[in-house]
């Protein structure tokens, strides 16, 4: 039997080629780094299929057939007590050997689509370092065999996104997206390691293994334990679902994301699409286990904050002319639906349905996402500019990125035989035969992600036909091919590949089959949407304007995407700024540091004082002297006079 | 005169006399150290403080071992180290002088601390 040894190098060469790029990269030409930075990733992106391969038809499969986690290996980093300890490893089971795939070929893409997107950029061989670091902490994420390391590369992949989202670190909006991508993202993983420190403090382990097996023993500990009249268990379990909201960009720590945007656009695709915001999916999917079983509460709760966000991001998402921006909405709209499909999910056989959906959909999504992204960046790569009024009609200039394009939108939109349609049928045949309520609002969000995707695509490629400056044209192989490649992806990934069989809750195959009336729904609402789309935007004409005057202020709510960043601009400025900051700010400068120069003022003050005795006049001290030796002396005479007469 | 000889040789002048005669010295010495500003008077002073301790050493020898010379010995030693410290100081004070061109311990000489 084949063992994993070698996979340890999926890891090891993207963190090398990091070093590498990150150190040398100013002594090589810039083209020499981006080839270097896209071979190390190819030969990842091999090995990761080598890993994935095996695991699925070779070793993975236990002799009943259910497919169980292989440490590849572990050591031992930290140790706190007896049982606690720090171990860094590879865990390979189902869903991280999809991860390594699907991180793996989208990093590659973008690697290859940047050789021509960032061609001449100032900072490209950083720009190539820091994919390596982003791919490598991502990677660690997904293969880490506890939570600890699952949150130390969380970590690295917060740094390297906001690295990547700066990347153009002398725009200020650049400067200013990065740093609130990071401090939005940090702010949820605080609660995201209290959660993990009260899961270790009571379950005595952070191993996946053990957290996640059946029936766990280690979590009786938790018996009886409870605040605020909630049980500490779902307070942990709702504690590290708050990271999972940071970082995958669900209400209210979504504001992040469309910000990130200023980012360049290969890394949007890579990062703020297909890869980094689906670790709060991973995360979930990760514990699934720990959800179902212990906390569905919380679990129930995870499904309507995923449905109540992927309805507003869908309805935002409609009324933004950033196509960055429409895209980033779009994200957010989708990961919420995988959320929200692992929450309509039970564990064994078909019951698991929402759960395989779920995996299913990230598969699908990554692809045509990083599609969408890459051929937006064609795009404005093209014609320089973000926003949808400077484009139209492009179908004729860019048959590539035209095509391409609308394959990612049937996609999204969820059309028969797209794999968009199969991942997202799943989710709501599994949504629909557990709760009725977060089934109609995805079937909602269905419609509208068909309608505001088909809004993108025609007002990009028909609409109107717009003069140009230098006439808009695809790009050259390097982005062509990516693009190419992921929709051949888009068209094939929704059939050949049997997730039923691969990648379920339990590990154990079941047989999922299209559920007719939910495939006719949810084509049908898609078709709805495409047609409404067709109409609004297909040629240019006035009903888009009276329809969003005819909606007055709930227009104007969305087109600010629900003051949500004006709400967390209030809550930070006014409320802890003001409230908390200040006050604090004022008992650091007045009384901490007031003690401090209280202090050095009075040893300040002794000193001076004393100084005048260290004059360096030898008369002086003689006379100091002399008076010391007199005083002495009286002293001593009237003590032995005292003491005689006694 | 001859009586205070002869009372001088029978030691019959009171040993309290030659001690107040001392202890004035000192502090004359002590009070010219303190107070004179000119290198050479401070050197007096250091001189008259020696003296009146020499005086002393002559005379406890006398009134309290009159059968030993250690005293005697020891004032003489003192006079000899006294006459080479004088020479010493003078020699720095010429030079100090010829750096500085005063002797005046509160003018320029306190530079020196630096």
């Amino acid at each position: 039997m084949l063992t994993f040894n070698y996979s340890i190098w999926i890891l090891v060469l993207p963190a090398v080629m990091f070093l590498v790029l990150g150190l040398g990269g100013k002594y090589m030409k810039p083209v020499v780094s981006g080839v270097l930075g896209t071979i190390t990733m190819a030969i990842t992106t091999v090995l990761a299929y080598l890993t994935a391969y095996q695991y699925f038809f070779s070793v993975g499969k236990a002799a009943d057939g259910t497919y169980k986690a292989i440490e590849a290996f572990n050591f031992e980093w930290l140790r706190f007590t007896d049982t606690l300890h720090i171990d860094l490893g590879m865990y390979i089971d189902a869903i991280s050997s999809m991860m390594l795939i699907v991180i793996t070929t989208v990093s590659l893409m973008v690697h290859i689509y940047s050789l021509g997107y960032m061609k001449g950029e100032k900072g490209f061989q950083r720009y190539y370092a820091f994919l390596s670091l982003f791919s490598f902490s991502m990677l660690g994420l997904v293969v880490a065999t506890n939570i600890f390391q699952m949150y130390i590369f969380w970590e690295l992949v917060g740094v390297s996104s906001f690295l990547l989202i700066g990347f153009y670190y002398t725009k200020p909006s650049a400067v200013a997206a990065s740093k609130k991508a990071f401090i939005v993202t940090r702010f949820a993983d605080f609660f995201f390691l209290i959660g993990i420190l009260l899961l270790s403090y009571f379950t005595k382990t952070f191993d996946f293994g053990t957290l996640t097996a059946v029936g766990a023993p280690c979590f009786s500990s938790f018996a009886g334990a409870s605040f605020l009249g909630i049980s500490a268990i779902s307070w942990t379990m709702f504690l590290i679902f708050m990271g999972g909201v940071g970082k995958s960009a669900l209400l209210p720590f979504h504001v992040w994301l469309p910000d990130a945007m200023e980012g360049p656009t290969p890394v949007s695709a890579l990062i703020h699409a297909a890869t980094m915001v689906v670790a709060g999916v991973f995360l979930i999917a990760r514990l699934f286990p720990i959800y179902l079983f212990q906390t569905p509460e919380v679990l129930h709760l995870i499904g309507y904050i995923g449905a109540i966000t992927a309805i507003f991001a869908a309805v935002v998402a409609c009324t933004q002319t950033d196509i960055k921006r429409v895209l980033a909405f779009s994200t957010i709209s989708q990961i919420a639906y995988m959320i929200t499909a692992l929450s309509v999910s039970g564990y064994d056989g078909h019951d698991g349905l929402g759960y395989m959906a779920s995996m299913f959909h990230l598969f699908t999504h990554a692809f045509f996402k990083a599609l969408l992204f890459l051929g937006a960046g064609a795009i404005i790569h093209a014609v320089h500019s973000n926003e949808m009024d400077d484009m139209g009609g492009l179908w004729k200039k860019m048959p590539i990125a035209n095509w391409t394009f609308l394959i990612a939108c049937l996609a999204i939109a969820g059309i028969f035989p797209f794999s968009g349609f199969f991942s997202k049928d799943e989710i709501l045949a599994a949504a629909l035969h557990h709760d009725i309520v977060l089934f109609s609002i995805l079937f909602i969000a269905a419609g509208l992600t068909a309608f505001y995707m088909f809004r993108l695509y025609f007002r990009i490629f028909h609409y109107e036909n717009k003069q140009y400056h230098h006439a808009p044209h695809d790009a050259g192989p390097s982005m062509s091919i990516p693009l190419i490649f992921l929709a051949v992806v888009t068209v094939v990934a929704g059939w050949l590949i049997p997730f039923d069989t691969l990648i379920t809750a339990d590990g154990k195959a079941f047989e999922s089959h299209i559920d007719p009336l939910v495939a006719g729904l949810s084509i049908g609402i898609a078709l709805v949407g495409i047609v409404g789309a067709y109409v609004f935007y297909f040629k240019k004409n006035e009903k888009p304007d009276q329809v969003a005057t005819s909606l007055g202020w709930f227009y104007r709510a969305t087109h600010n995407k629900f003051y949500f960043d004006e709400i967390w601009m209030f809550a930070t400025r006014s409320i802890i700024f003001k409230c908390v900051s200040k006050p604090m700010a004022w008992i650091d400068v007045n009384v901490i540091d007031g003690f401090m120069n209280g202090l050095a003022y009075v040893s300040h003050q002794a000193s001076e004082a004393i100084k005048g005795f260290q004059s360096g006049r030898i008369q002086q001290y003689a006379l100091i002297y002399l008076v010391g030796a007199l005083v002495l002396i009286v002293t001593f005479c009237g003590w032995l006079v005292a003491f005689i007469t006694k | 005169m001859g009586e205070f000889i002869t009372n001088l040789l029978n030691n019959t002048i009171p040993i309290e006399l030659y001690l107040a005669v001392t202890t004035i010295v000192f502090f004359v010495g002590v009070y010219g150290f303190l107070s004179r500003k000119n290198m050479i008077m401070v050197l007096i002073s250091i001189e008259l403080m020696l003296n009146a301790a020499d005086i002393n050493f002559a005379v406890f020898n006398r009134y309290l071992y009159p059968g030993q010379l250690e005293g005697f010995y020891f004032t003489l030693f003192a006079i000899a180290i006294a006459a080479a410290e004088a020479a010493i100081a003078i020699a720095i004070i010429i030079n100090i002088y010829r750096k500085v061109h005063t002797i005046y311990v509160d003018e320029d000489v306190s530079k020196m601390k630096y």
